[in-house]
């Protein structure tokens, strides 16, 4: 019996492994032919990919871009547990990271207040966007991908609407720049001096914590339980005690204060105010990270590196010559090749599983004197 | 249901980096054949870096305005050309990345094509201290820059007037790629050109996105469909200043007869990829990027190269309106006196 359990592990361990294996492996011969046919070396292609993307100023660059990608992987993975696309994320962050600039451009008060204050306003505006497309989902049965899509568009108007001149923002000398009023030094987020290869955002620190906290919560928690619980079966869920739309409100809500986080290590670390090129479209890369990691807290991280790995070395290849649209088809087939990969190897798995009971049966009905050391 | 689920946020993921993708504008042409053989093989010439913004070479409008000059200046200076193009969802990092990889490499000048690359080429011109940069459309502080400005809102002051005289419907349009301040400089002398010129005429105005959603400057799609809803509610004049998607505008004004597109920053008349539309090509608010870039490496090759703001007026020919296709030919003396009043100071064009 215990060794039968240990070779269910080991093959099920294996064939995790070999989803993503496939699907990196896919995406590079389809690179390949891609560069290919652009008339050009991928070898070469590939091999500065890598002396590029670890040189110590492009792994600092990796990690910080990483931080901020992780953190939109998990709020989108914790919708996605839970059955619930949650394509907002997007609009939740910026909206989130847009007021936590305004407070905190106004706060005076020493950094270890200002600085909780300024995350808590991120993760309660968040939360709050978020929230409306939990409520209209539970009350009025509105589906949260329409209902979120359609506020992350009334996030754009509401920021574009108060970023001016007069309202919430000011214009910068040269006239061409908008930003909300920079922060104080003093609610600068502690970085790690890397020398010459940059700085290291502290909050890769809180990345983690939340990392941590999204392994322990789903998985070793009622709540967590009951979250994946209603993601795998609604009716079973209700029909075991648990309230299907309290969990759907909740997990919008923590989704939500997950996306606003989004924002702070590029607000607390880097740009110190909400401009008008602050970065957008986050929490769609987030979904395809979300995704890529299979929800998994790990899996999540591998794929917010790999993100932050392609977007550096392929800025680079440009500058080599090649073409910057490599990027894109380098993601989107990878994301692709994760997809069909992971079902591929789901359906291999589920046949190996159903030939192995149908073994199973098939030596106890022959052998019935085996009957008894089995069972 | 999961599946469904998620096979479907599989296709929405791959559906908006595709967008992406192809928002970040397609210049496979053009801009391979001056990169591959530049680094170190340049013999004595000088090296120009350029950094686009969204769009970049072959958007036909802001950013080749900037690579004429650049062109031009590597054509007589013999110099070679390293060009890379910003993307919609680049953050300060990968603005950064991309000068300090030029200046690395050797690059000197380089050129960034606009504003978004003030505070980065800030932080990377007080690391190369002895490279020389170049800003487009935006003021920075460091020692070793030359911010290059222009006051679009007198070249757009002269497009009103155009449009003003121009229009049977009296009602004209203006279409901005982003609500920026900058565009809004447009936005503004445009519509007060239109109103001292013909106060009877309506400005109906339109922006394609919005605050840090800069894609309405690289997308024709977005330009075409709000060009026809304008065209759609009667108005026969459309100035669109909004990159490529400019392109888009040109084409949906194309399509109505005796209505009339307002070309922005090249003139739009002479480019062969809208020779099919030149026709409908009034006139072009021509933004001298070309001259402004041209100057600054000319001035760096001469070993005196050029800091601080050069503002390139209506006065010293920095902006003005095109005259390809003599379709103004007609209003050209109304045109030269607002010109003379803007100059002499008679009139003042607002900038909000």
């Amino acid at each position: 019996m215990n060794k039968l359990t240990q070779r269910i592990d080991k093959e099920r361990l294996l064939l995790g492994i070999a989803a993503p294996l496939l699907a990196v492996v896919a995406a590079l011969v389809v690179t390949t032919l891609v560069i290919l046919a652009t008339g050009k070396n991928p070898g070469a292609a590939f091999s500065d990919m890598l002396t590029y993307g670890s040189a110590s100023d492009s792994q600092v660059y990796i990690l910080n871009k990483a931080t901020t990608y992780y953190l939109a992987g998990v709020s989108v993975a914790i919708g996605f547990r839970m059955n619930l696309f949650n394509i907002g994320v997007d609009g939740q962050y910026r909206i989130a990271a847009f007021f936590a600039a305004v407070l905190g451009g106004a706060l005076t008060t020493p950094g270890w207040i200002s600085i909780p204050l300024i995350i808590l306003c991120a993760m309660g505006t968040g939360a709050v966007w978020a929230g409306i497309a939990g409520v209209l989902k539970v009350t009025r049965g509105v589906s949260e991908v329409i209902s979120t899509i359609m506020l992350n568009a009334i996030a754009t108007a509401i920021i574009a609407y108060l970023l001016q001149p007069g309202k919430l923002a000011e214009l910068q000398a040269g006239g061409t720049v908008v930003s909300t009023k920079p922060l104080p030094q003093s609610s600068y987020f502690f970085q790690i001096d890397t020398g010459a290869a940059g700085e290291l955002w502290g909050f890769i620190v809180i990345a983690v914590i939340v990392g941590i906290a999204y392994w322990f919560v789903l998985g070793r928690t009622r709540f967590g339980f009951d979250l994946r619980t209603v993601g795998q079966s609604e009716s079973a869920a209700a029909a075991s005690g648990v309230s299907v739309k309290k969990m759907i409100a909740t997990s919008m809500l923590i989704s939500g204060a997950i996306a606003g986080l989004i924002g702070m290590p590029t607000l607390l670390n880097d740009s110190h105010q909400f401009s008008n090129d602050f970065p957008v479209g986050i929490g769609f890369t987030g979904i395809a990270i979300a995704l890529l990691g299979r929800n998994n807290p790990v899996g999540i991280a591998l794929g917010a590196l790999l993100w932050g790995f392609l977007e550096r070395t392929t800025n680079h290849l440009e500058f080599e010559g090649y073409d910057k649209e490599i990027l894109g088809v380098i993601q989107g087939v990878i994301v692709l090749c994760v997809v069909i990969a992971y079902e591929l190897v789901r359906r291999y798995g589920l046949k190996r599983q159903q030939q192995r009971v149908g073994a199973e049966l098939a030596a106890q009905a022959a052998a019935p004197t085996q009957k008894q050391e089995v069972a | 249901m999961r599946r469904v689920a998620k096979l479907s946020a599989a296709c929405i993921a791959t559906a908006a980096l595709a967008l992406t993708a192809t928002a970040c504008g397609s210049t496979s042409s053009g801009n391979d054949s001056s990169s591959s053989a530049s680094a170190g093989s340049s013999k004595g010439g000088i090296k120009i870096g350029l950094a686009y913004d969204v769009g970049g070479r072959g958007d036909r409008s802001f950013n080749d305005s900037a690579a004429r000059g650049a062109d031009k200046a590597a054509k007589e200076f013999g110099g070679s050309l390293k060009e890379l193009t910003a993307k919609s969802s680049d953050t300060e990092a990968d603005r950064e990345q991309r000068l300090t990889d030029l200046a690395d490499a050797g690059y000197n000048p380089i050129v960034a094509v606009g504003f978004s690359y003030a505070t980065s080429v800030d932080k990377v011109a007080a690391k190369y201290p002895k490279v020389n940069f170049g800003l487009i459309d935006a003021v920075a502080k460091a020692k070793n820059v030359d911010s290059i400005t222009f006051t679009e809102e007198q070249g757009s002051y002269l497009a009103g007037v155009a449009a003003a005289l121009k229009t049977k419907k009296d009602h004209v349009g203006f279409i901005g790629g982003v609500d920026t301040p900058l565009i809004k400089k447009f936005e503004a002398g445009y519509a007060q050109g239109v109103k001292d010129t013909n106060p009877k005429v309506k400005v109906d105005v339109q922006y394609l996105t919005h605050g840090s959603d800069f894609s309405g400057f690289a997308d024709p799609a977005k330009g075409k469909e709000a060009a026809s809803g304008m065209l759609d509610n009667g108005v026969d004049v459309i100035y669109a200043a909004a990159g490529s998607s400019g392109n888009g505008s040109i084409e949906a004004v194309s399509g109505v007869k005796g209505a009339w597109a307002i070309g922005v920053d090249s003139d739009q008349y002479n480019i062969p990829g809208l020779a099919k539309f030149k026709n409908s090509i009034l006139t072009s608010m021509v933004k001298n990027v070309d001259v402004g870039v041209y100057d600054f490496i000319k001035s760096v090759h001469d070993g005196k190269p050029l800091t601080g703001n050069q503002l390139y007026s209506l006065a010293k020919g920095g902006v003005g309106l095109s005259t390809s296709g003599g379709f103004i030919d007609d209003i050209q003396p109304k045109l030269d006196e607002a010109k003379k009043k803007i100059v002499d100071g008679t009139i003042t064009v607002k900038t909000s």
